[in-house]
């Protein structure tokens, strides 16, 4: 349960290697906080569990393979073994190279799969435990780049459109049952999935985006983009006329 | 049967409300046909949520309406003590009223009326008599509880039900619903109390004078100044007194001495912002109640509002700290700890969190139930309205009250972490114990019970 002054008790993290992630976790650490780790097993899952366990936490790690579908049901069923999930956390995907991504049918693939079919798919049974428990949050890490698809990576745009309208939606279908949704839209994220790009205005860190899921939970808000600014800017940006839209350097 | 709708249900102090199942209980056999029922996330009995946090609430599970099993069933007003056999969801305040004719008393009166028998059980809630009469269950003789095997079953202090029975006092509804419950009641002459009130100048002053002073009284309370800080730290108004007798009473009053006067002011309306309670207010509230009381009289005639209940005159006051809703924080150190309990309320008074409705108060002995609230020693409830930062001020004063030995009440709690729970009550595994015998799988539930993780068996160690 998230008890009144806002702290949970326990936390899912789907994709629980990423630096989002893991800042969310950073947060919300405290003694007794059970947080469970969902990912591929790696070195930076034990990694990420022995930091969080160092915090207090009590840390169970789950396999999770975005792309293989059979296993979710499984990978959620462990995950909600230990009793109630009070914030799940959707912070899995794949960003691609942009260019290669609409060329390549595999890799385009593999990112429909990511970002859109595995998160959907993970979200109906995590829907389902939630519903069953009436309480509960399910923190969807959409981006800017789903608001309105440009260009430049559109592939990678068109996943996460399709994610953050699955997200909302669910978001509405669940609040008569006690659960809610925030879908969380960052801009340009300083992490190791954009590593190595050139960085674009209104860039944000990993714990700028967590300090914003915080308060979103806080503050019960259903959508909440990082920085905060960008709401006004991405406003303006979804009624420039498409020919305009074409020439924006973005 | 069509499965009830999800309701939101909440604490008096709205912050943590979940969606439950609420189903309401006509019934013995409404009650064991909805414990059948019931699926995995089991049940929790609900009197009239008066509890702060999330005790009375079940996530996903079902929440048993007892408000309307409400007839008192018997009285034997010529057995010495007279005695009262009541279905669980009476209301003192009914009973109460129902009683005085007969020159009857309800021997424990929380600070409010508006709690269920149930409830102040499930609880073992306190009065300002603590010191001398102890708790709610002290003064129980019987209860018919509703076990999670659908059977009803008579438990009573001593004898072979006994560690059931004081399990069940203050064990939060989590052994069984309470169906019905036999109480002894005292006696009076009168609806009236002979109080004397004064004004002390700060924390040491109000201290000495409730160590010094009140085995005089049966009720004795002091309502303190949270806000100003400094020299006159923790000045405080205390009011202690007896019940009168029908001598003490003016002409007018002697006519009908018994008469129950609970005037209502009306209800509070939705309207509060968040920040109501402010530096201003709060400043301007305390010093203003501080100096509206005498410094020093003797032998006052009051109603029983006036001296139990003055919130109960303003329904739903709880509105006032508005939609993020607030927490009370009640704990109780050890005499012997009053340093602790100082520090405790430098660290209150310095925190910038403001808290207006502050009570001090001394506990007599305990009774023999694990989970009862009450030790012997200094009490001190404030009401927090949520904002940011409450989170880690609150663990910081659970530091020092478990480091003094004390404990938090969790008729008020909404927050605590199943650690310092268990570091709170040492005797935790004797009610887990109890709770593997007659509900092995957990059915009786609750959102509190799943926060401080009284479902998992006891490994027998500290956490
Ligand atoms: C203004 C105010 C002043 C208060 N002052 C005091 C005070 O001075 N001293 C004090 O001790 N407390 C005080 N309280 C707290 C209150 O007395 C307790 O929380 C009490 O338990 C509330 O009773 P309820 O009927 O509202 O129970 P609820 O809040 O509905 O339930 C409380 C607990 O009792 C259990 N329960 C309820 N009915 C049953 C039943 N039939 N069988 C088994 N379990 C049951 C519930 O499961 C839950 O765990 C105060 C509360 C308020 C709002």
């Amino acid at each position: 349960m998230i008890n009144a002054v806002g702290e949970p008790q326990s936390l899912l993290l789907l994709g629980g290697t990423s630096d989002i992630a893991l800042a969310i976790a950073r947060k919300y650490a405290r003694a007794g906080l059970r947080v469970v780790l969902a990912a591929r097993p790696s070195d930076r899952r034990t990694a990420a569990a022995s930091e969080l366990s160092g915090l207090g936490c009590e840390v169970a790690e789950v396999d999770l393979d975005a792309r293989d579908h059979e296993s979710h049901a499984a990978t959620v069923e462990q995950a909600f073994g230990g009793g109630d999930i009070d914030i799940a956390v959707i912070a899995f995907g794949l960003l691609g190279d942009p260019e290669q991504a609409w060329h390549d049918p595999d890799m385009a693939l593999e990112l429909a799969e990511v970002n859109y079919t595995a998160p959907v798919h993970l979200g109906v049974l995590l829907g389902k435990r939630m519903q069953a428990q009436a309480h509960g949050w399910i923190v969807a890490l959409s981006s800017v780049a789903g608001e309105r698809v440009r260009r430049s990576n559109f592939v990678y745009g068109s996943t996460k459109a399709g994610f953050d309208g699955f997200f909302l939606g669910l978001g509405e279908a669940l609040r008569d049952f006690g659960v809610r949704v925030l879908v969380v839209r960052p801009g340009f994220v300083k992490s190791k999935m954009t590593f190595g790009l050139d960085e674009v205005p209104l860039a944000v860190t990993p714990e700028q985006v967590a300090d914003a899921v915080v308060d979103g939970i806080k503050d019960k808000r259903e959508l909440v983009w990082v920085p905060g600014p960008l709401r006004v800017v991405m406003s303006g940006l979804r009624h420039v006329p498409r020919p305009l839209f074409r020439k924006l350097p973005i | 049967m069509i499965p009830q709708p999800l309701v939101e249900l909440h604490g008096w102090g709205r912050a943590s409300g979940t969606m439950s199942h609420l189903t309401q209980i006509d019934s013995v056999a409404d009650a064991i046909s909805a414990l059948r029922k019931s699926d995995h996330r089991g049940v929790v009995p609900r009197g009239l949520g008066r509890s702060y946090g999330d005790a009375a609430q079940n996530a996903g599970g079902t929440a048993l309406d007892l408000t309307k099993m409400n007839r008192i069933l018997s009285l034997d007003a010529s057995s010495e003590p007279a005695t009262v056999t009541v279905q669980a969801g009476v209301s003192l305040d009914h009973l109460m009223r129902s009683l005085l004719p007969f020159g009857l008393w309800v021997p424990v009166l929380p600070g409010t009326r508006q709690v269920t028998v149930g409830g102040a059980i499930a609880a073992d809630v306190h009065g300002k008599n603590h010191h001398i009469e102890g708790s709610f269950g002290n003064h129980v003789r019987a209860l018919d509880l509703l076990m999670a095997d659908g059977e009803v079953r008579t438990i009573t202090p001593d004898g072979d039900t006994k560690t059931l029975f004081w399990a069940t006092i203050g064990g939060m509804g989590l052994t069984g619903a309470i169906l019905e419950a036999t109480m002894a009641l005292q006696r009076t002459e009168t609806a009236y109390f002979l109080v004397d009130t004064d004004r002390t100048a700060d924390i040491d002053d109000l201290m000495e004078r409730m160590s010094q002073g009140d085995e005089n009284y049966t009720y004795s309370v002091a309502w303190f100044d949270a806000v100003t800080k400094g020299r006159h730290m923790g000045r405080a108004v205390l009011t202690r007194g007896n019940k009168a007798a029908v001598p003490d009473l003016p002409v007018k009053l002697k006519r009908d001495p018994l008469k129950f006067v609970a005037p209502s002011l009306g209800t509070l309306p939705e309207i509060f912002p968040n920040r109501m309670i402010n530096k201003a207010t709060a400043k301007a509230f305390s010093t203003a109640w501080y100096f509206k009381a005498p410094k020093h009289r003797a032998g006052e005639l009051q109603n029983i509002t006036q001296f139990f209940h003055p919130l109960d005159m303003v329904a739903e006051w709880n509105r006032v700290y508005g939609p993020n809703g607030f927490l009370q924080y009640q704990f109780v150190v050890p005499f012997e700890e009053d340093e602790a309990f100082r520090r405790c309320l430098e660290m209150i008074v310095n925190s910038g969190h403001l808290s207006c409705l502050n009570v001090l108060k001394r506990f007599g002995p305990s009774n023999p139930s694990p989970l009862s609230f009450p030790i012997p020693g200094w009490t001190l409830t404030v009401d927090l309205p949520i904002e940011q930062g409450l989170d880690k001020f609150c663990d910081a004063l659970d530091t020092e009250v478990v480091g003094a030995g004390g404990r938090v009440y969790l008729a008020k709690d909404s927050r605590l972490s199943a650690a310092t729970f268990r570091k709170m009550y040492p005797r935790l595994d004797e009610f887990l114990e109890v709770r593997r015998e007659v509900d092995p799988t957990g059915i009786f539930n609750s959102d509190l019970a799943r926060r401080l993780q009284l479902n998992t068996p006891a490994t027998g160690g500290a956490a």
